[in-house]
């Protein structure tokens, strides 16, 4: 970044050590050096002012009982919000929720089909390529609502889902009553491949033709080819896409709010959906933001464990 | 090009004050800066197509805009469904710069938001008001905080009965001027069409979380009410100032809900508790005569106006209406739960006074009536409420009028929100048969000291 000023003198400045001149001359250096990070100042101030602002004061009322209304003031109540998280068999039940959400439709749902969607349009045709990634693509470029208001509708009693069902002679139900927190997943794998297949495309372009002819002159089979080569050099890819995806799929509201509403009875409430109910329907702005900063460490957690997996060697 | 010091300096300082003028234009939008202005806020409908309020809203600005020359009136429309536009409101109402002068509130809050010292008392101002006697008591109490002062004027209240498919009932052999007396006979009719009339749903009462306060109000309150002897308020003690936990009458009232999905007489269940069923019952279900009985509010025509996407003028003649009986047909017989909003006055507005104004030129006679006619709302002037101009104006008006004789209103004391959802909930386990009866009055009452920080009492 070019916002670092340096931290020796310029050219242009003798090193005079000790000299009564030294001082003038490093006033100077000090002066220039704030001229030149003078330009990118006012983006400084603006993340600050913006970014860095709202999540200082986010953590602040998180340790007040601050509503939004039915009080006349708040007060700092220490650790409260969190504890009271923690009794909570609500938020218990949200991180839960959250964790299975984000394993079954990032870790697994996306991340493993984008891969395998990837790898098969290595060796498919240009006509089939151009399809399949169009399909995909769409999907990922819809609104979240929209593709919320598309899957409930695919799901719900007299929906897509259930009059295939039906038309096979199977027996239908109603998934988002009888199991919400998978056709929620369902949805997201669904909006979200699309991401992690031109990750992995990309990744698998970048692999050199002569690697996997050599292995496959070897006589190495596909699986083998897959876990030895192609796995190993595209695995910071793999670390990349992961944390992506798994920050994306935490902070998933609409989709899941359109579908079911984090119901019924919380069965597929994740924990933005939670953090809403408790921040807007209840007013309890403080207990809300406190949980905001739970999900944040999740998220910061998930991080961690992918960045390590980045550098340790297959 | 090189850039100088001096460039540098001058952009610096250039991109500061263009920030710091942005930043002060941005909070300069609020409503004390003209004298002349009245800033109106209301909850402006999610649908496109229905523009009841704005269409009002628009004359009486002009009506108001004539009589008081060089004062203007501006309308900040909010585009949200209810729960959001509570919270838009309340965030607006949190600083003088956002405040606007004048808000549409729900009394479902309007007691919340005046504990948070969001909203001025209108007292002085309605002392010296004449029209003033003529709103009915029940309606100004709904405005009125635990400090005794009033914080808005209503414009409208509702109230609820069950409507039910003449066809439906004419295939069950039940009569087509039902009313009846006691909840078993309720029930009784339900199991009479489950019976008789297959691929119909007898009846639908809401539940659950995801109808919100449709389920707590609609459905859950109007059983309620009804129990015991319907003088006292049953969830509120209001002279000890303590919530009630949950009774003989709240378990007759979850005992009720359970039987009308545990014998199959409601919606499927998976249904009932999908968050959009309320627009298919008004929508769909009622104006296919796919339901015998539907325990709602007053409001239900709104949907079947012209222009509104589910026209259906013929519904006067295929729906009949009756009142919902108290539990064992007790004194006074009928019971009904009343809401509505009013206008409200910001402690941090700066024109109150022309606010003020604003909301007498609202609620002359002539335009309080032209209102409720327009929104389907129930009249709370007694003026209004005998004036045959009005009853005769829609069907349904007269039926739902005579019941704010016997309507009750929610204790919208600030907890009140929560209390509501605990009330859903316990809905909602006796509803999807996870929790017996006790169970789920048990489950209410844990959920009520947590809700009022232990202000409950046992009665």
């Amino acid at each position: 970044m070019t916002a670092t000023a340096p931290r020796h003198a310029g050219p242009g400045v003798r090193r005079e050590p000790a000299s009564p001149a030294a001082s003038g001359g490093r006033a100077g250096t000090v002066r220039r050096s704030l001229f030149r990070a003078l330009p990118v100042s006012p983006a400084v101030v603006l993340l600050l002012l913006f970014l860095a602002g709202p999540i200082g004061y986010c953590v602040v009322i998180a340790f007040t009982d601050l509503q939004l209304t039915g009080q006349a003031e708040s007060s700092f109540v220490g650790f409260e919000n969190f504890t009271r998280a923690f009794r909570d068999e609500a938020f218990l039940n949200a991180v839960w929720l959250t964790l299975v959400f984000t394993v079954l439709s990032s870790l697994i749902g996306q991340n493993t089909l984008g891969l395998a969607l990837a790898s098969l349009m290595q060796r498919a045709s240009k006509p089939v390529r151009t399809l399949t990634g169009g399909i995909v693509v769409t999907a990922w470029v819809l609104p979240e609502v929209v593709a919320g208001f598309l899957l409930y509708a695919f799901f719900r009693r007299e929906g897509t889902l259930n009059a295939i069902l039906d038309w096979l002679r199977l027996p239908s139900q109603n998934w988002l009553f009888t199991l919400p927190i998978l056709a929620v997943s369902f949805a997201n794998v669904w909006r979200g491949t699309a991401f992690s297949m031109l990750v992995y495309s990309a990744a698998l372009n970048e692999i050199p033709k002569e690697v996997t002819e050599a292995a496959e002159v070897d006589g190495a089979s596909g699986w083998r080819r897959m876990w030895h080569i192609t796995l190993p050099m595209i695995r910071r890819s793999i670390g990349t896409n992961l944390m992506l995806n798994t920050l994306q799929t935490l902070s998933v509201f609409g989709l899941i709010w359109v579908m079911t509403r984090g119901g019924p009875s919380g069965k597929s409430q994740t924990l933005p959906l939670f953090m809403y109910e408790q921040a807007f329907q209840n007013s309890l702005i403080g207990y809300g933001t406190a949980v905001a900063l739970l999900l944040l460490l999740i998220g910061s957690l998930f991080s961690v464990v992918y960045l390590r997996l980045l550098r340790t060697e297959f | 090009m090189r850039p100088t010091v001096r460039s540098v300096r001058f952009t610096a300082l250039f991109t500061l004050t263009a920030l710091a003028s942005t930043a002060l234009a941005a909070c300069g939008s609020g409503s004390g800066d003209d004298p002349d202005t009245v800033k109106v806020s209301f909850k402006q409908s999610t649908d496109n197509s229905i523009k009841v309020m704005d269409t009002y809203l628009a004359d009486i600005k002009k009506q108001f805009e004539k009589a008081n020359p060089g004062k203007k009136v501006e309308l900040v429309p909010v585009k949200a469904p209810d729960s959001e536009y509570y919270t838009k409101l309340q965030q607006m109402l949190r600083s003088p710069k956002t405040a606007p002068d004048l808000v549409y509130e729900d009394t479902f809050l309007i007691n919340s938001d005046i504990t948070s010292g969001y909203l001025k008392p209108l007292d002085d101002y309605l002392a010296k008001w004449d029209d003033w006697d003529r709103f009915v008591d029940t309606a100004k109490a709904a405005a009125t905080g635990e400090d005794g002062k009033t914080y808005g004027v209503p414009d409208g209240t509702d109230t609820r009965g069950l409507w039910f498919s003449k066809d439906v009932f004419a295939k069950a052999g039940l009569p087509a001027d039902w009313q009846p007396k006691t909840w078993d006979e309720v029930l009784d009719a339900a199991r009479t069409i489950k019976e008789k009339v297959p691929g119909v749903t007898p009846i639908n009462v809401y539940t659950g979380k995801p109808a919100g306060e449709a389920a707590t109000m609609q459905g859950f309150q109007m059983l309620l009410y009804g129990t015991d002897d319907g003088t006292e308020d049953p969830l509120y003690d209001k002279d000890g100032k303590k919530w009630i936990t949950a009774g003989q009458g709240f378990e007759d009232s979850l005992a009720f809900v359970e039987t009308v999905y545990e014998e199959k007489l409601g919606p499927e269940v998976s249904d009932a508790l999908d968050p959009n069923f309320g627009t298919r019952v008004r929508g769909e279900l009622l104006p296919q005569g796919k339901l015998g009985i539907a325990l709602d509010g007053s409001w239900l025509p709104q949907d079947w106006l012209e222009g509104s996407g589910h026209e259906w003028p013929e519904w006067s003649k295929e729906l009949g209406l009756a009142a919902m009986p108290t539990q064992n047909g007790q004194a006074p017989g009928r019971v009904s739960m009343s809401g509505g909003w009013t206008w409200a006055i910001p402690a941090k507005a700066g024109n109150p006074d022309l606010a003020f104004e604003f909301i007498k030129t609202m609620q002359t006679r002539a335009n309080a009536q032209k209102w409720y006619v327009a929104n389907s709302g129930i009249a709370v002037r007694e003026d209004v409420a005998n004036d045959p101009a009005y009853v005769e104006a829609q069907p349904g008006i007269e039926f739902f009028t005579d019941l704010v004789e016997v309507t009750h209103y929610r204790p919208a004391y600030p907890a009140y929100p929560k209390v509501s959802v605990a009330i859903q909930e316990a809905m909602e386990g006796v509803t999807t048969g996870d929790l017996s009866v006790e169970e789920a009055a048990r489950g209410y009452d844990e959920a009520l000291k947590e809700a009022t920080d232990n202000q409950v009492v046992s009665k």
